[in-house]
C-alpha cells in the first residue's frame, strides 16, 4: 500500500464448497486487515451459499512458480512412469486390484 | 516470446497473469476489463434509483439483491484487471476523471418502474450474451470472474422479465407504460454491442487475440432472434418497422440503430452522462473518510502486532 494509495490490501480468497472438500482459490478482495477480508469475502463470493468455510491469504504471501521455468521445475516427475498404478502387471487371474 | 504466445493461443490455452503478453494485448484487456467493471458499478445507479420506489417488499429485496450482485461484479472485474498490473486507485481514477468510458446503455435515465424491468430484461440479456462469450476469452482470471458472473446474470434477466410480464399481463395503463418503456431501450440495449464490424476496428485485433470470441454484429443478431419471441408472448411490439424473418438467413432483419446517437452518448452527451459521473464522483469523495479511518486503523494494529 502506497502512502495515497486508500485502497487496501489485496487478499486471496479460498473456498470449501461442502465441508470435507479441498478449498480451491476463487477470487481477490481488498481489505485493511484480516477480519474485513473475510467478511468482505462472505459478501463477495458466498452470496449464494457456495461455501461453508473460507480462507484469506494476504497476496504477497503467496509464493508461486513462474511459467518460464515450468519444464525444468516439473521435470523430476517426467520420467517415473513407475510411480504410477499402470506400470505394473497384474496376472489376469487376480481380480479387483 | 511472441511465438509461446501466439501458439499458447493457438492451443487455446489460457494466459495467465505471470505469462508473457505482448504489450497491447496487456493495455487492451486492461481497458476492456476496467471499462467492464465500471460499467458494473456505474450501471447500480439507474437501478438503485428505483430502489426505495419499488412498488412492493418483493420488488423491494430483489432489486436489491441484483444492485448487490452488481457492485459485486464490478469488484471481481477490478481484481481481474489488477492481475495485469494496474492498480485499483488508477482504474478507479481514470472513471472519476472521464479517461475512462464505461457501456453507453447506462447514460439513460429509467424514467419509471417498468424501466427497472427493461433493464432487467433487455439490458442484462444483452449483457449476458457478451459475458457467455467472454466466458471462453483467453485471459484466465478475466474468463473466471465471466463464469462466476454469468451463474449470477440469469437471475437478472428473469427477474426482469417477470417484472415486465406482470406489467404487460396488468391494467391496459401497466400495460402501455412497459410499451413505452421498450420503445425507449430497445434501440439502446442494441447499441451495446458496440460499432458494425466494419467500423469496429478494436474488435478484429481482439478476435485475433481470442479476448472476443465472437464479433459485434454476431452477438447483436443472436440477441435479435432470441429476443423477438419474448416480446411477442408478452404482446409488446419492437419498436422497428424492418424488423422481419428471414427465412434464407433463418433470422430477423432489422433496422439500423441511431450511430449519431450512440456517437454522442459515447462522446459524453447522452442523457445521464455528467450525472452519473457526478454521482460516483461524490460517492468515492464522501468515502474517503472512511477509507482513510481503516487505512490508519490497519496501521495501527499492524504496529500493536509489530510491538509485542
Amino acid at each position: 500500500m502506497s502512502n495515497n494509495d486508500t485502497q487496501g490490501t489485496l487478499w486471496e480468497v479460498f473456498l470449501q464448497r461442502k465441508p470435507g472438500q479441498p478449498f480451491v482459490h476463487c477470487g481477490s478482495l481488498h481489505a485493511f486487515d484480516k477480519e474485513m477480508a473475510l467478511q468482505n469475502a462472505r459478501d463477495l463470493y458466498t452470496r449464494r451459499g457456495e461455501g461453508t468455510a473460507i480462507w484469506v491469504v494476504p497476496s504477497t504471501a503467496i509464493v508461486s512458480s513462474s511459467p518460464e521455468d515450468l519444464g525444468p521445475f516439473f521435470e523430476p516427475a517426467n520420467d517415473k512412469v513407475y510411480r504410477h498404478p499402470t506400470f505394473y502387471q497384474i496376472p489376469d487371474a487376480v481380480k479387483h486390484m | 516470446m511472441e511465438e509461446w504466445f501466439d501458439a499458447k493461443l493457438q492451443k487455446n490455452e489460457m494466459i495467465e497473469p505471470k505469462d508473457w503478453m505482448p504489450d497491447n494485448y496487456r493495455k487492451h484487456l486492461i481497458r476492456q476489463i476496467s471499462q467492464h467493471a465500471h460499467s458494473e458499478i456505474i450501471g447500480m445507479l439507474p437501478e438503485g434509483n428505483w430502489i426505495t420506489r419499488a412498488p412492493s417488499l418483493r420488488a423491494k429485496i430483489v432489486l436489491m439483491a441484483k444492485v448487490q450482485d452488481e457492485g459485486g461484479h464490478g469488484l471481481y472485474l477490478y481484481t481481474a484487471a489488477e492481475t495485469l498490473g494496474t492498480s485499483r486507485e488508477e482504474v478507479l481514477d481514470a472513471l472519476h476523471t472521464g479517461k475512462a468510458k464505461y457501456s453507453s446503455i447506462f447514460n439513460y435515465p429509467t424514467l419509471t418502474w417498468a424501466d427497472i424491468g427493461m433493464v432487467g430484461w433487455l439490458v442484462d440479456g444483452a449483457a449476458i450474451m457478451n459475458q457467455v462469450m467472454l466466458q471462453r476469452t483467453s485471459y484466465g482470471p478475466y474468463s473466471r470472474a465471466m463464469v462466476r458472473i454469468c451463474k449470477e446474470e440469469s437471475f437478472h434477466q428473469r427477474q426482469g422479465y417477470e417484472s415486465v410480464c406482470h406489467l404487460a399481463f396488468g391494467t391496459p395503463e401497466q400495460k402501455a407504460m412497459a410499451q413505452d418503456a421498450l420503445n425507449r431501450w430497445w434501440w439502446p440495449t442494441l447499441m451495446m454491442f458496440g460499432p458494425t464490424d466494419d467500423k469496429s476496428p478494436n474488435s478484429a485485433q481482439a478476435i485475433k487475440w481470442k479476448i472476443k470470441r465472437e464479433s459485434n454484429d454476431q452477438l447483436r443478431q443472436r440477441f435479435v432472434n432470441q429476443t423477438v419471441s419474448q416480446a411477442e408472448y408478452l404482446g409488446l411490439t419492437i419498436p422497428d418497422p424492418d424488423l422481419k424473418w428471414n427465412e434464407e438467413r433463418q433470422a430477423y432483419d432489422f433496422g439500423t440503430p441511431n450511430w449519431d446517437e450512440f456517437a454522442a452518448v459515447v462522446a459524453g452527451n447522452g442523457p445521464c452522462n455528467k450525472e452519473r459521473l457526478a454521482a460516483r464522483v461524490k460517492a468515492h469523495n464522501e468515502g474517503e473518510w472512511v477509507r482513510a479511518a481503516a487505512t490508519a486503523y490497519a496501521l495501527k494494529k499492524n504496529e500493536v502486532m509489530s510491538a509485542a
